[in-house]
């Protein structure tokens, strides 16, 4: 069960296998429960981001956090949003036009 | 030393293509029967399916016709579209290729039509076959990189060993392209510092500055519902990743399509279309940005993919690296390299870059890809915009 930090001034660890929850990951040497299921790929927080915090991976920022993730929390479209443009999924038309 | 196909302009091709070529969607069934019933892996399928003309489309066409991979042509016309099938016959005859066009409204139809084309390609395959073979050094290549079905592996294997096999290749003094800058979209703060001159790293700034713009008012980013159930989260982020394929070589230039790179080294090809938007995205599905690097001379083109794709090209070799370890097992026979190795401790970053470079030169050599061996030869085209690049775009090119 691992997750890597990509540059040391990341805020968020990519994990490299998926974990469920319950499994331990190491962040920063200390061993933390997984509260979700999270994919390979995926992010979690370093630490505690609050909301406006700005989520840094491979030492550039990636976006700005919309809800608070504790440390070791999934980061993804449910807390963080881009600063550029908006991510849109598959069902993006038909919550446009509902 | 790569055994080439010599060509008359002194570039050297590593695969000697007959293309069949639809000029609009009307001629579309015609010349994939005459491609189907030929069932040769080196007669491929390409066209354009618009009936009202573009120079950007006549551009590429001409580019790919005369590509050095590409032995010969054959046109297939309807008869009435706008597509200058003239124009486009006199550039590759002029290039010393065989051509030959079929127009179906003068050649009585759909099957004398695939009758014809049958024996114009069987007559023009037999004078390619029979063309000059030259030594071609790896540095003669020209190698293009695209990245599709990315997740959030894409950017920490599969695309940072591109950017090494790609650096190996650029110390050679071979030609390697980069593209897409609707997915540089929040690097142009640190893409700047690469450029040869600070007058292209400003035309860096700009051409990505003007490819947020274009997407913004679209409305959507260069970004599929796939990348974020792969972990990817941001548009920025998914660029930071798809940035590392490009290596950390100086940036030479900036192309757009059909222009090929004056001198070696490491170009942006901008795909993103000039002025207001028209005609919809800048690219529609990764082979319009595959066909736009061949048509900037690409010989073989490397493609990352963490989510899985599963495409290859006309004229082109690809090969396919993939990112993600679980993928590279479901797709195990889609993939050329498994840079998923990375992330289980089983591979350096540099060691599948050398991998990477290794098989670049294998393909080139004339060894099939796995995408080839599969069949696919997928190729789209269709209608942009572009203005012509400025002087400080080729600093090497407009040096007093």
């Amino acid at each position: 069960m691992s997750a890597i930090l990509l540059h040391p001034d990341d805020n968020i660890l990519v994990v490299t296998a998926a974990v469920a929850p319950g499994d331990l990951v190491a962040i920063d040497g200390a061993p933390i429960a997984m509260r979700s299921r999270v994919e390979v790929g995926h992010k979690i927080a370093r630490a505690a981001l609050v909301a406006g915090d700005t989520v840094i991976k491979y030492g550039a920022p990636i976006g700005s956090i919309t809800a608070p993730a504790d440390r070791g929390e999934h980061v993804h479209l449910h807390n963080m949003k881009s600063d550029y443009i908006a991510t849109h999924m598959r069902d993006t038309l038909e919550r446009s036009t509902s | 030393m790569i055994s080439a196909w010599a060509r008359a302009d002194g570039r050297k091709g590593i695969r000697n293509v007959i293309a069949v070529a639809y000029l609009v969607e009307c001629a579309h069934h015609v010349a994939r029967k005459i491609v189907d019933k030929t069932d040769d892996p080196d007669v491929h399928l390409i066209g354009f399916p618009g009936c009202y003309p573009n120079s950007y489309a006549d551009k590429v066409m001409k580019a790919i016709a005369t590509h050095p991979n590409v032995g010969g042509l054959v046109i297939l016309s309807l008869g009435c579209e706008s597509f200058n099938r003239e124009g486009l016959a006199a550039v590759v005859k002029a290039s010393g290729r065989p051509v030959e066009t079929l127009v179906i409204q003068e050649n009585g139809g759909t099957a004398a039509t695939i009758a014809a084309g049958m024996e114009a390609v069987a007559r023009s395959k037999a004078i390619a076959d029979a063309g000059a073979r030259v030594a071609m050094a790896p540095s003669e290549l020209v190698i293009g990189t695209i990245c599709g079905g990315s997740d959030g592996t894409s950017g920490i294997t599969a695309n940072p060993a591109v950017g090494r096999a790609f650096d190996r290749f650029v110390a050679e003094g071979a030609t390697c392209i980069f593209e897409e800058t609707g997915e540089l979209v929040g690097c142009e703060n640190i893409i700047a510092d690469r450029a040869l001159t600070p007058e292209l790293g400003a035309e860096l700034v700009a051409s990505i500055e003007k490819a947020e713009r274009y997407y913004t008012i679209l409305g959507f980013g260069s970004f599929a519902p796939g990348n974020a159930e792969g972990g990817l989260t941001t548009q920025e982020e998914k660029s930071m990743g798809a940035y590392s394929k490009s290596g950390s070589s100086p940036i030479s230039g900036i192309v757009k399509p059909g222009d090929l790179p004056p001198s070696p080294g490491l170009y942006l090809l901008d795909v993103v279309p000039d002025g207001e938007p028209r005609f919809g995205f800048p690219n529609i599905s990764d082979n319009a940005e595959i066909v736009e690097l061949i048509a900037c001379g690409a010989h073989i083109n490397l493609f990352t993919t963490g989510r899985g794709s599963v495409v290859g090209s006309a004229i082109s070799p690809v090969i396919k690296i993939c990112a993600n370890p679980e993928t590279a097992r479901k797709l195990a026979g889609d993939m050329d390299i498994n840079a998923g190795r990375i992330l289980e401790g089983n591979a350096t970053i540099g060691a599948v870059g050398d991998e990477i470079y290794e098989r670049t030169l294998a393909v080139a050599g004339g060894e099939r890809s796995v995408s080839e061996e599969l069949g696919h030869r997928e190729f789209i085209l269709t209608y942009k915009t572009f203005e012509p690049v400025g002087p400080a775009c080729l600093p090497r090119s407009h040096a007093a």
